[in-house]
Parts: structure tokens; C-alpha cells; sequence
């Protein structure tokens, strides 16, 4: 018997776990979401009162209301900034793939004695806080940074260029900062790939472009899902780039509710677009997780 | 009666496939050294030889995945060599099989007659001609990976058949297969050259599969042909004593050769025994050192001296190897030097009565072995 209800704790102990730290959290954002803006401490209304028993509850349940969600969708700001993220992130995407994808492919053909010291330097820029390295760019980009000293000491232009505190700069920052997100998952299902299928492509009559399309491509595909949903999914909630390298006009969802939630002190809008960016982002998750089941029947 | 199939023994005939004085370095090594051979149209050609010796290398090149160092390969009379594998009529069966994981069966069989732009109907009607041939017509749209070994073995096969190539290589092909479907799977696959006249090549480093399946083979060690012969050329009349070794099972004695006569020659292998007697067609001069190749079940064993046997050595019994239809005895000389003797168990083996320790005679007829000079 004591087994069994060790076991059980066992089993429970990653449930509690999510309760305590995911779904109360959620549920108290999802409450605050649905509550109004009030100058108090903190500064939102109803709270819930239950020395008043069942009438304070009562109280508290009619209190509460979608109104933030209505305003949500009457400001155009608030969509266009949801939009915008899907755009930069689909966008940063896509070049994260087509960067990650070569990388991955030159690392699966090294010679193999040099593949794990490859991979560790795809790996070490984690060594360093995200925080720092995003930092860095600006250095790197500024009008009076590494970039356009180089490029006007070569010759190369006659004015500085502007990037920082453009889409650009997100873009530059995003593409950089997810790469090896992306390297990784294509890196392993390239490097296990059997070479012997790339000779049998060629023996049957494919050029090399056409058995990269015909047999490469398609069996890195899992890779490439893998990487597109792990670079996609936290890109569009990215704030930390945005806010450093991106200008004033660049207009990203995480961005929003950080101005909501500090520059406003409206907690209440800040969480209802809070769990609006966890609905966006649920469609993106279980479509990744769908594909990582199949793959799973799939072996 | 038709003429036995034997187109190497006809000086007129164009070989299909000529290697000439080819060399294959990787860095210092040699794989192949100055290698020349020729295969027939029609051939079932086994390239034989322990692991190293250079035959996968000599495949490749057939392949095009490596290019000769040196010396040249013709197909048909026309140098093979600036022509890429995939413009080559040699299509390849990989020891892996390499089947396309992400394709069907269909798939995996049309992918080569898709890549030459063959017309739709015609794929489909070529397509299922060969997965009939090969038994696959049922598993069509399955994945390599709800297949059998077997049932890959012959998608791999069926792949590589499809396009119709002049020549189709063989890599092993059924070396990931255990050996009941192994056996069954090589009459099939000679059914099938049979059936549509392809010259195969196939490289193995299974003795007994060469034998079974081949018109020809060629015995490879290190990077050089030991000998090409048919399989009964091979078993019988073996060069030297790497080939004897290699095929099949053998006892060799080495020896002085001595006096010549009657078509053959005496060779003395042990001090105070009878000179043995050997039918040779070459008769080497006395003094020469050589050696008798003797296979185990041309020697019989019995407890008295055979009184009309041409040779005859006392021993006793070290070892017996009881393998059901025959019994092989391991016997020693007083020299301390091993005959081997295989009895076939036509009557239970326990009747015989020889057993471990017994002193017993052991006896060939003087054309039983093979005088080998090297």
C-alpha cells in the first residue's frame, strides 16, 4: 500500500507543481483581466471579500466583466500590435530558417571529429545572459557603432546607416538571438541522416540540387518544424528586443502590455492582453505538439 | 543439347564489362592494385574476399561513387569513367538498401524511372511488372519502416531493377537477413536474373553464397585477384593455398616434392610415412617445395588400412564435429599435423564406432587433392 501512495505523490508532485505555479498564476491574471482599473492598492477592483459570505461572493462574480476585452478589440493599436508581432515573428522566422538551415547543413557534413566542437560554439553565446548579448547589438549597431565604422573605414558608405531603433535592429536581434533554437533541432535530423539514401539519389539519376529537394529536404522536415515552432512561438511574445533595439514605431504585443502594466499601472487591460497573447500563442503550441505526436507514431 | 553458359571461354566474345590495370589509392593505401578483370553480358558475377580487401571499392567504382587512380573501366567499350553515377546504365542495390524513408514502396520503385522523365503510364505499368516480380504488390503503399528485412531486401531490389540498367551491383545484399530467408532469398534473386537477363555483379564476403548464386568468381585479397574461375573450378582446382583456405573447408600439408611419374608426382610430407601420391597436371621439378590441398570429404576414415587406397596415413582422433548430416573428424598425425575427414551420415553416426582417442587410417584416392605451388 505505502508504494502505491508513494507512487502517487510521485505522480502528483508535477501536477502540483503546475497548479501552483501555472493555473492559480493563470487564474489570477484571468480574474484581474476581467476586473476595472481603480486607484488602489493594488489597483484594480473587486477584490474578493469573503467575511461577507455568499453575498460577497455573489458581489464579486457580478463585478467583473469583459469591458478590457471590448476595448481591446475597439482600439486599433491593440491589433495592429498583435498583427505586427505575427509579422515580425513570421518574418524573423523564415530567416532564422534559411541562416539555421545552412549552418545546420555545413555542421552535419564536417568531418566528424569536428562536429561536437561545432556544435559547442553554436551552444556557448548561452554562456553569456541574453540580456548582455542584446546589449551588445546596440554596440554593434548604433550610428556611431562597430557596423558603420567598419563599413565607412572600408569605403563601403559615405553615412552612417540608421538601424538601431529600427525594425531592422529586431530583426537583427531576433534572428541572432534564436538561431541555435533553430540550428539544433535541423543539426540532428541531418546529422543522423544515412548518407548511403544521398548515393542511392544519384545512382537512380538525381543531380545533388535534385536530391536535396527530393530526399534532404523532406527528411529534415521534423527538424525544421521543430526549429520554426521553437524560434516562432516566443518571438512573437519578444519584448526585451523590441524595447531595446527597436524604435518607437515598432509596435510588438509584449511591448504593449509592458507599457500597460508599468507606464499605465493598468493591470487589468495589461492581463486581458496578456491572455489574449497566450489564446495566439495556443494555436502555434498544439500545432507543434500534433506534429511532434505524429512523429513519435511515426518511429 | 544447349551448350553449357560460358561466354568467357570464348576468345570472340566482347565482354559487357572490362576493368583494366585499375589502381584505387586512398592516400598511401592501395585498395585495389592493378586489377584487371572482364565480365560477361548475362553474368551473375560474385566478387569475393574477406573484409579489407578491396571489393567494395572495385563495386563503387562500377558505381561511379569513386573514380579509379588508375587504368580505366569499360562498359560496352566505352570508358565509364567521366560519366557520373547518375547518368550511368549501372544501377546499385546498397548493402542498407538505402530505401527513402519518406516514401512509399510505389514510391521508392518509381523514383529512378521518375528522374529520367519516363511517362506516367509507362512507370505505373513498370512499376507494377517488377513489385509483381518481387512479390511486393500487396505492401505497395507501405514505408520502409513497416517492412520486413526481407520484404526491403526485395523493394531495394526492386528499385535498382526498374530502370533497366546493363549492369545492376549487388553490395551484400542479403548480409542482414538470417540464414533460412537467406538461402530461400538466393534462388530468388538467381530466378530472377534468369528471368530477365541482367548481368548482376555481386559482392560478398559469404563463400557459400558466391558458390550458390554465381556463374563466376572472383577471388579478391588485398586489392589483387587471387583467382576467377567458376564456383566448381574454384572448390576443386584452387591456385594457391588463400583460395583453397578461403572456399570451403580444407586440410593442407606441405611438402617436398620427389620423384615424378604416371601423370603425377610423390610429395614426402613427413619423415618415416610413404611418399603421397598426387595426379598433377604440372609436374614440378623434385626438391620443389609444395603443398596438398585436400578437401575433408574426399578422405575417408577407418579403423584398418584401406588396403586399395592410393594413400594412406596412421593417426588418431583429436576431434569430431557432429553436424547432423555429416561428421567432420579431426585427425592427428605423429608429426602433430591435422587431417581432416568427413563421413556422411547415411546410417546413424553413434553406429560407426570411432571415437575420441582411437588410432584410425585415413585415406584419399591420388586424384582426391590439388598439388599447390604457392
Amino acid at each position: 500500500m505505502t508504494r502505491t501512495l508513494g507512487s502517487r505523490i510521485l505522480v502528483a508532485l508535477p501536477y502540483l507543481w503546475l497548479l501552483v505555479l501555472f493555473l492559480a498564476p493563470f487564474l489570477i491574471v484571468l480574474k484581474i483581466s476581467l476586473s476595472d482599473l481603480a486607484v488602489s492598492r493594488p489597483p484594480y477592483t473587486p477584490h474578493l471579500d469573503l467575511t461577507a459570505g455568499w453575498a460577497g461572493i455573489k458581489a464579486f462574480f457580478a463585478a467583473l466583466d469583459f469591458e478590457n476585452y471590448t476595448f481591446l478589440a475597439e482600439d486599433s493599436l491593440y491589433i495592429n500590435a498583435y498583427l505586427s508581432s505575427l509579422k515580425i515573428a513570421g518574418i524573423s522566422t523564415l530567416i532564422t530558417l534559411l541562416i539555421g538551415y545552412s549552418i545546420a547543413y555545413a555542421l552535419a557534413r564536417a568531418p566528424r571529429r569536428w562536429r561536437p566542437t561545432l556544435v559547442m560554439l553554436v551552444i556557448l553565446p548561452f554562456w553569456t545572459s541574453f540580456l548582455i548579448r542584446v546589449y551588445a547589438w546596440i554596440g554593434i549597431l548604433k550610428t556611431e557603432g562597430l557596423l558603420n565604422q567598419a563599413l565607412l573605414s572600408i569605403g563601403l558608405i559615405a553615412e552612417p546607416l540608421t538601424i538601431m531603433n529600427t525594425n531592422t535592429a529586431v530583426y537583427i536581434g531576433i534572428v541572432y538571438s534564436y538561431l541555435p533554437f533553430m540550428i539544433l533541432p535541423i543539426y540532428a535530423t541531418l546529422e543522423k541522416m544515412d548518407e548511403s539514401l544521398l548515393e542511392a539519389a544519384a545512382d537512380l539519376g538525381s543531380s545533388r540540387l535534385a536530391a536535396f529537394f527530393l530526399v534532404t529536404l523532406p527528411l529534415s522536415m521534423p527538424g525544421i518544424v521543430a526549429g520554426c515552432f521553437l524560434v516562432f512561438i516566443p518571438a512573437i511574445g519578444e519584448f526585451v528586443i523590441p524595447d531595446l533595439l527597436g524604435g518607437s514605431n515598432t509596435l510588438m504585443i509584449g511591448k504593449t502590455l509592458w507599457v500597460e502594466f508599468f507606464n499605465n499601472r493598468d493591470w487589468p487591460l495589461a492581463s486581458a492582453v496578456a491572455i489574449l497573447l497566450l489564446l495566439l500563442l495556443i494555436v502555434p503550441i498544439v500545432l507543434f505538439q500534433r506534429q511532434q505526436m505524429k512523429q513519435e507514431i511515426g518511429t | 543439347m544447349t551448350p553449357p553458359f560460358a561466354p568467357w571461354a570464348d576468345p570472340d566474345a566482347k565482354p559487357l564489362i572490362e576493368i583494366r590495370n585499375v589502381t584505387k589509392r586512398f592516400g598511401a593505401f592501395e585498395a585495389v592494385r592493378d586489377l584487371s578483370l572482364a565480365i560477361h553480358e548475362r553474368e551473375f558475377f560474385a566478387i569475393l574476399g574477406p573484409s579489407g580487401c578491396g571489393k567494395t571499392t572495385l563495386m563503387r567504382m562500377l558505381a561511379g561513387f569513386e573514380t579509379p587512380s588508375e587504368g580505366e573501366i569499360l562498359l560496352d567499350g566505352q570508358d565509364l569513367s567521366p560519366i557520373p553515377p547518375a547518368k550511368r546504365p549501372v544501377n546499385m542495390m546498397f548493402q542498407s538498401y538505402a530505401l527513402f524513408p519518406h516514401l512509399t514502396v510505389e514510391k521508392n520503385i518509381a523514383f529512378g524511372l521518375k528522374r529520367e522523365g519516363t511517362p506516367k503510364a509507362e512507370i505505373a505499368e513498370r512499376v507494377t511488372d517488377i513489385m509483381r516480380l518481387v512479390q511486393l504488390t500487396d505492401f505497395a503503399r507501405r514505408k520502409p519502416d513497416q517492412l520486413s528485412g526481407g520484404q526491403r531486401q526485395r523493394v531495394a531490389l526492386a528499385r535498382a531493377l526498374v530502370k533497366r540498367p546493363r549492369l545492376l551491383l549487388l553490395d551484400e545484399p542479403l548480409g542482414a537477413l538470417d540464414k533460412k530467408l537467406r538461402q530461400e532469398t538466393q534462388f530468388e534473386l538467381m530466378g530472377i536474373q534468369e528471368t530477365l537477363g541482367t548481368t548482376f555483379v555481386i559482392v560478398t564476403h559469404d563463400q557459400e553464397e558466391a558458390m550458390t548464386v554465381s556463374s563466376r568468381i572472383a577471388v579478391m585479397r588485398a586489392g589483387e585477384l587471387a583467382q576467377v574461375a567458376t564456383p566448381t573450378d574454384l572448390y576443386e582446382r584452387p591456385d594457391t593455398r588463400f583460395v583453397a583456405d578461403f572456399i570451403g573447408e580444407v586440410t593442407i600439408l606441405d611438402g617436398i616434392v620427389t620423384a615424378a611419374s604416371r601423370g603425377g608426382v610423390g610429395l614426402s610430407v613427413m619423415e618415416g610415412a610413404p611418399d603421397l601420391r598426387i595426379i598433377t597436371p604440372h609436374t614440378p621439378p623434385a626438391g620443389t617445395q609444395a603443398w596438398l590441398a585436400l578437401r575433408p570429404e574426399k578422405v575417408s576414415i577407418s579403423r584398418e588400412r584401406p588396403a586399395d587406397a592410393d594413400n594412406a596415413l596412421a593417426g588418431k582422433v583429436l576431434d569430431i564435429a557432429y553436424l547432423g548430416n555429416i561428421s567432420t573428424y579431426h585427425v592427428a598425425l605423429p608429426d602433430g599435423s591435422i587431417i581432416k575427414a568427413q563421413e556422411s551420415n547415411r546410417q546413424r553416426a553413434d553406429r560407426r564406432g570411432i571415437t575420441w582417442e582411437d588410432p584410425v587410417w585415413v585415406a584419399w584416392e591420388e586424384d582426391a587433392g590439388v598439388l599447390l605451388l604457392a
